[in-house]
Order: C-alpha cells, then structure tokens, then sequence
C-alpha cells in the first residue's frame, strides 16, 4: 500500500507542477503569434492601432514568458526526480528532445526575444518585425521537441530494446511517431484559442470601460474572428486525433466514451452523454445516451463498434471516470465556445458587436475557459495512457522512483506554497498590466542594460503597487 | 578509431557546471551577504550589479541538467531521486530568488518581503547545492541501474559541512564581485568582509581536505598512492598561494584581481573534485562509460550543443561587455 501512495504522490505531484507550467507555454506560443500578426497588420497598413496594441500585448508577453522559464525549470528535474525508472530507460530518446527544446528556447532568449522586447528603437522595422516572427516560430518550434517526446511516450517508434532500454534506432521515425501530427495541430490550436479568449476577454473589459476606444474594439474584433474561424478546425482536429487514438490507443478512446463491453446484434454503440462510469462494476451509472452516435462519431457508420474495455485486463485500465469526465469537460467547452464564436458572428453581422455590454461582460468571465479546456484536455490525453508511461511498453509502476511518501509530501507542500505565492503575485502583476489603457509605450533596453532578454519580465515597468 | 563521446559529454557537463558555479555563485553571494548591509540604497546597488547577468547565469544549471538527462540517463536518474528532498529546496528557493529579483525594483511598501525573499532563497540555495554536493562525494548506493537508497542518505555531518562551506565561498566570491563593481562605502564594507571570509574559506578547505580522505578510502587510496600524489600536490599549494595573494590583495586594494583570483580557488576545488573521481560520475562506482545513453543520442545531442553554446557564449560576453564597469547609487539598471 505504501508503494501505492507513494505513486499516487508522485504522478499528484507531477501533474501539478506540469499543468502549472503548461499555461505559460500555451499563452506564449498563441500570444507570440498574435504579436506578429499585430506588427505585420501595422507595418502593411501603417495604422497605429496596431502598433498601440503590440505595444500594449508585448508587455503581457514579457511577464508571461519570464513566468514560464521559471516554473520550466521545475520541470527539468522533474523527469528525474519522480520518474527516474523511465529517464534511465528512456532518457535515450526523451532526453535528447527535451534537451533540444531547452537548446531552443536559450536560443530564442539570447537573440530574438531582446529584439522583439527592447529593441524598437533600435533596429529598423524591418529587421525587428524579422525578429517577432522569429520568437513566434520559436515557441512553435519549442512546443514541437514537446509534443514529439510526449508523442513518442503515447505512440513509441523508432527505438530498439538493449539491455531493457529504449535506444534510438530511427531519429525521424521517433520525432515524427504516428500520434505527433495530431497532437501538435490539437495543441497549437488550443493555444491560439486560449489567447484568443484572453485577448477577448481583456478587450471586452476595456469596452465596458469605454466602447468607444479604438484599440479595444480592435482587439475584441480580431479575438472574435479568431475565435469563430478557429473551434471549427480545432473540432475537426480533435476528431481527427480522436480516430488517431483509436487506432493506437483503444483503450484510452473506450475509456474517454464509458465504453464497456460492444453491444451483441446491429444496436452500435450509443453516445454516453453523461453517466457515472464504475469501476468496479465495469458499467455507467445514471447514464443518458444517444442511440448511434458514437458509432457515427468513432467509426463513421449507423452500427459501427470498438472495443469495449472489458477486453483487456483490469490491470490495462486507465482511470476511467477520471478520463471520461476531463474528456466531457473538454468538448463541453469546446461546444461552448464555438458558441460564443457564432454568437460573436452574429453580433457582427447585426452591427452591434461593440455595443453589447452583456456580451463583453461575458467574454470578460470566459477570459479562462480555453485555458480550461486545454488542461482538460491534457489530462484526458495523460491519465488515459495509463497504466502505460511509454505505452504498452514500460508502465508507471515500473518508471517511478523509489521515492517516500514523506519526501513527496514534503515537495508536494512546498510546490503549492510556492507556486500559489509566486504565480499569485506573477499574475496579479499581469492583471495589473492588462487593465492599463491600451497605449504606446516606448522600449528601452538591449544585452547589459536596465532591461534585456535574460531577464524578460524586465519588459514591463508596470509599478507593482496601486499608486496611490 | 571512434571518438569517445562519453568522454566528450563528461567534460561538456562538468564545463556547464564549472559556468555555473562561476557566473550563479557570485550572485548567490550577493544575496548571501544581504544581511550585512542595512542601507536599502546598498541593495539597490549590489543586487544592480548582477541583476542584469543572473537569469543568463543559470541557464548554465539547465544546460547541465538537461544534458545529463540526454547525455548520462543513469545519472540523471540517480542523482534527482537520491538528492531528491535538497534539490527540491534548492529549485524552491531558487523561484523565490528569481521573483525577487523582478519585482523588488518595481515594488515600494512590499521590499522588505522581496529582500527576505532575496537573501533567504540565496542562501538556502546554496546551502542545498553543497549539501548535493557532499551527497555526491559521499557516494550513492545504485543497484540495478536505478537508486536503491533511503530519502536520508545524502544526509550526513560531512554534506552540512559542505553545505556550509559552500555559503562561506560564495560570500566571498560575491564580496570580490562587490569589491569589482562598486565603490565607496559600500566597496569598504567589503573589502572589510572579504578578510574573515577568506580565513573560514581557507579554513573549510582544510578541512574538506583532510576529511574526504578520511571518509572515503578510494579518494585516499588515489590521493596518496604514487604517482597519483604528484599529480595531486600542486592543488594544496596553489591553494596556499592563492589565499596569500587574496589577503595581500585586500591589502592592496587590488579591486579587480582579487574576483578572478576567488574565482581560481573555485576552479582548484573544482579540479581536485575531477582528480579525486575522474572517470567515475556517480561514486562511488558507476563510470561515465556506464551511465552514458547509446551513441546515437549523444551524437545527436552534441549537434545541438555544438551550434548552440558558442552562440550563448558569444551572447554571455557581449552582456558582461556591454555591463562592464561600476555601479553607481541610482544608476538604475532594473
């Protein structure tokens, strides 16, 4: 039993840090390709809106950035420290990409961002636009060294067994696993979307403030049309990825559905709605359903059937309440916001967009829904592959360090108490920013000087306390 | 003939290392010596004299530990869980210390938090790195390709001595930094401070050089079997001079040498590490041989290294170019 505990702390543990951490990333990455859209409308049109609004996001940028390279750190050691089993076996191939995402992203540090955060008056236009695009490719390239490592764990090729460690035997066929392209599209569009509702929502507060500021009406407009352009391509993604999971992993696709056992006869497989998936009784409780349309969703036909999860053996089983409810959660808000996309269309399209005090009010409080859904998202994905660290090949049990419960006690305590300290005042600090009026705001800095990239959160000057 | 890329690795980590201990180290001193001084017009100065370098600083300690993952998994994976509850402190006070350097300038009535926050995190930092270190030296039980030890066994009298060692040295090495980068009252302080510590440096160095051998036979074995001694004889000697110069240099008010000269007794004990263990990388019996990945990663791995660090050096001179000179009371550079 203590064996057990000590697991349940440490995949705990883990999760809290690695989900902690994944929300910077996700805002960097959509936030990075918001800012060059904004420099490149700005230069094209020469209209300074767009430039009071680079201004204005780039500071956010900073905050966020520095955010992240903190609690990255964290994760570093992390692979170490609770999963030692699976960086001794793995470390071969897991270890050498997340080395190339630290590569990048020190890269991206000791060039670019110094451009893109302090160097507009230094450097032509040009050159500094070169620059933001730079930074936003760079965090696309770093997600992608993430996302083929976490790939490669769900959907493991390229390797070879020595001596019960995985070794490379084919670079490209592990980069680009089966399950990647899938993942890195449903990422990258979860982290526009998120963006996408945070910049909605901070330009629904400024309109409610005043309706008339341009730069508001200019940011809610563009989160609007990236909202309702980008949930239809993130479901069509996310049933693409869904079928990809199917095929690779069923049992994780059973598990998201409640799917038990297949119906004998042509009934196909119903939609669970809602339910309360039990274990133990390898059955859902109090379930609503939808004749067929599981069979439409998963297998594209009236009476179509996967495998249900009584086909493996217990032991093979994820937590299945667990994946069936982040999974519900996920498309949930989904569904939600492409509501909230068409309703935004709609507004438009009646011309009252930038009056509807109702509708920035909500967009104010949907400023964390993406973030929400991507979270969810990621631990259906995670705790699905359960039992499995390297799926089907390597399970949790036999990847977690022989670490005490005390110790992950201990860390766990001091992770929640540092966190909800740092990150609290990190954060207050950029509500602090995105409530400022949207403005120029001159840069100053460069490598040595007062402000420079090592340090990206000296890209905001904003006082940390109310001026009073 | 095949090049012997653990070889390789073994030296690119210990260089990362080494970067590390000598670039982080003198700004964990900074925070160390906090507490000494009182005038907030002090702090503003000293932590402006590395607050623009120090984020670069660590990212020596990533490069570190994210090649050992690629380069040496077993090590990677032994030390983290072995070393697990003072790495842990040491990532926590870290975060604190980085905070602290963002938001004390723009802050006014919370400073006070952000200096404890600055100090605290520097020291507990440091401490936690020694006692990694002296975890380390100690030896760690492997079994089976994986840690087989206890959450306590990096813990011994030996490994809070190092810990305690190691504050004393970067207190020194930030009070040289200081002496460097500053001038006026608080230079004076300083060069007050950088007498008694050198003394306990040396005292620990002692110390550490007669208690390592006695502790652990295999260093003792290798220290003084011959020829072994000869190669080894030099380190104490230099370490005798050094200390002598650095005395002679607070004497003189020699305000630049002196940091390059605590720098070189960073760089003895360092050697005196590789000469005790070399080719071990965990004591006290896997080799780098051992614990290295298969020769298609590390090949891969080097691709990278090979493109980047030249680059993070080029950048990490050009900071330090640009930041040369001293730091003056209200001369901002937050």
């Amino acid at each position: 039993m203590a064996g057990l505990e000590a697991l349940d702390l440490a995949r705990f543990q883990f999760a809290f840090t690695v989900s902690f951490h994944i929300l910077f990333p996700a805002f960097s990455i959509g936030l990075a390709s918001y800012l060059m859209i904004l420099e490149g409308l700005w230069l094209r049109t020469g209209r300074e809106v767009y430039h009071n609004l680079y201004r204005f996001w780039v500071r956010i940028f900073a905050v966020a950035f520095g955010l992240g390279v903190v609690s990255g750190v964290v994760m570093a050691y992390q692979f170490g420290t609770n999963w030692s089993g699976f960086a001794e076996r793995a470390g071969d191939i897991t270890g050498v990409l997340l080395t190339y995402e630290v590569l990048t992203a020190f890269f991206l540090e000791a060039g670019f961002l110094g451009i893109m955060l302090f160097g507009e008056d230094r450097v032509g236009k040009r050159l500094h636009f070169f620059a933001t695009c730079m930074v936003a490719i760079g965090t696309l390239i770093s997600m992608t060294w993430i996302l083929m490592s976490n790939s490669w764990m769900q959907t493991p090729a390229g390797y070879e067994i020595v001596d019960g460690r995985f070794e490379p035997a084919n670079w490209l066929a592990i980069m680009f696993n089966p399950s990647f392209p899938y993942r890195i599209v449903h990422m990258g569009l979860a982290a526009f979307i998120s963006v996408g509702f945070v910049v909605g929502g901070v330009g629904g507060y400024h309109l409610l403030r005043n309706r008339r500021d341009e730069a508001a009406r200019k940011m809610f407009s563009m989160a609007m049309w990236a909202i309702v352009v980008a949930l239809p391509l993130q479901i069509m993604a996310g049933d693409m990825h869904g079928l990809n999971t199917l095929e690779h992993q069923p049992a994780k696709v059973a598990a998201m559905e409640g799917h038990w056992e297949n119906e004998p006869g042509s009934a196909g497989m119903p939609l669970v709605l809602f339910g309360m998936p039990d274990m133990d009784s390898a059955s859902n409780r109090f379930e609503i359903t939808v004749p067929h349309a599981s069979s439409l969703i998963l297998t594209h036909s009236w009476n179509g059937q996967i495998e249900g999860l009584k086909q493996w053996p217990r032991d093979e089983w994820p937590d299945v309440p667990l994946v069936f409810w982040t999974f519900r959660i996920m498309v949930g808000l989904g569904m939600l916001m492409l509501g909230v996309g068409l309703l935004g269309l709609f507004l438009r399209w009646r011309g009252r967009l930038y009056d509807s005090a109702w509708f920035h009010r909500a967009m104010m409080f949907a400023t964390p829904v993406g973030f929400i859904a991507l979270l969810a998202g990621w631990i259906t994905t995670e705790a699905g592959r359960q039992p499995w660290v390297v799926y089907g090949m390597l399970r949790t049990t036999d990847a977690v360090s022989s670490l005490h419960a005390g110790s992950l006690w201990a860390s766990l305590v001091g992770f929640l108490l540092v966190y909800a300290i740092i990150f609290g005042i990190g954060i207050y600090y950029m509500v602090r920013l995105v409530r400022a009026e949207p403005m120029a705001q001159e840069p100053h800095g460069g490598p040595g000087e007062e402000r420079q990239p090592k340090r990206p959160m000296s890209g905001a000057d904003e006082a940390f306390e109310e001026q009073n | 003939m095949t090049i012997d890329l653990p070889l390789i690795w073994y030296f690119l980590i210990g260089f990362a290392v080494a970067m590390y201990v000598v670039m982080d180290g003198f700004s964990l001193g900074v925070g160390i010596l906090y507490p000494f001084f009182r005038d907030d017009a002090h702090r503003d100065v000293m932590m402006n004299t590395t607050s623009p370098v120090w984020d670069g600083n660590q990212t020596w300690m990533i490069l570190g530990g994210a090649g050992l993952y690629g380069a040496f998994p077993l090590a990677y994976a032994t030390f983290l869980p072995a070393l697990y509850l003072p790495l842990i402190l040491m990532l926590l006070s870290l975060i604190f210390r980085g905070i602290a350097f963002e938001f004390r300038f723009k802050s006014t009535r919370s400073r006070k938090w952000f200096d404890l926050a600055f100090s605290g995190g520097s020291m507990v930092a440091t401490f936690s790195q020694g006692m990694v270190l002296g975890g380390i030296i100690n030896g760690l039980n492997v079994e089976n390709r994986s840690f087989a030890g206890g959450p306590f066994d990096w813990f011994s009298p030996f490994a809070l001595f190092i810990g305690v060692a190691l504050i004393i040295g970067y207190a020194l090495l930030g009070a040289s930094w200081l002496i460097m980068k500053t001038e006026g009252s608080l230079q004076r302080r300083c060069y007050q401070l950088a007498r008694p510590l050198t003394i306990l440096m040396v005292l620990c160095t002692l110390i550490v050089g007669v208690w390592t051998p006695l502790d652990n036979s295999r260093v003792a074995e290798r220290w003084f079997t011959f020829p072994n001694i000869l190669w080894f004889s030099p380190v104490p000697v230099l370490v005798v001079l050094l200390a002598w110069s650095i005395w002679d240099g607070v004497t003189h008010s020699h305000e630049r040498r002196l940091f390059f000269k605590v720098l070189g007794l960073f760089f003895l004990g360092l050697s005196g590490l590789v000469i005790s263990f070399f080719p071990l990388i965990i004591p006290p019996d896997v080799t780098m041989w051992d614990a290295a990945s298969s020769r298609a990663s590390q090949l891969f791995l080097l691709i990278g290294y090979a493109v980047l660090i030249p680059i993070i050096l080029a950048y990490t001179g050009y900071s330090y170019y640009v930041f040369r000179g001293k730091v003056r009371e209200g001369e901002g550079y937050y």
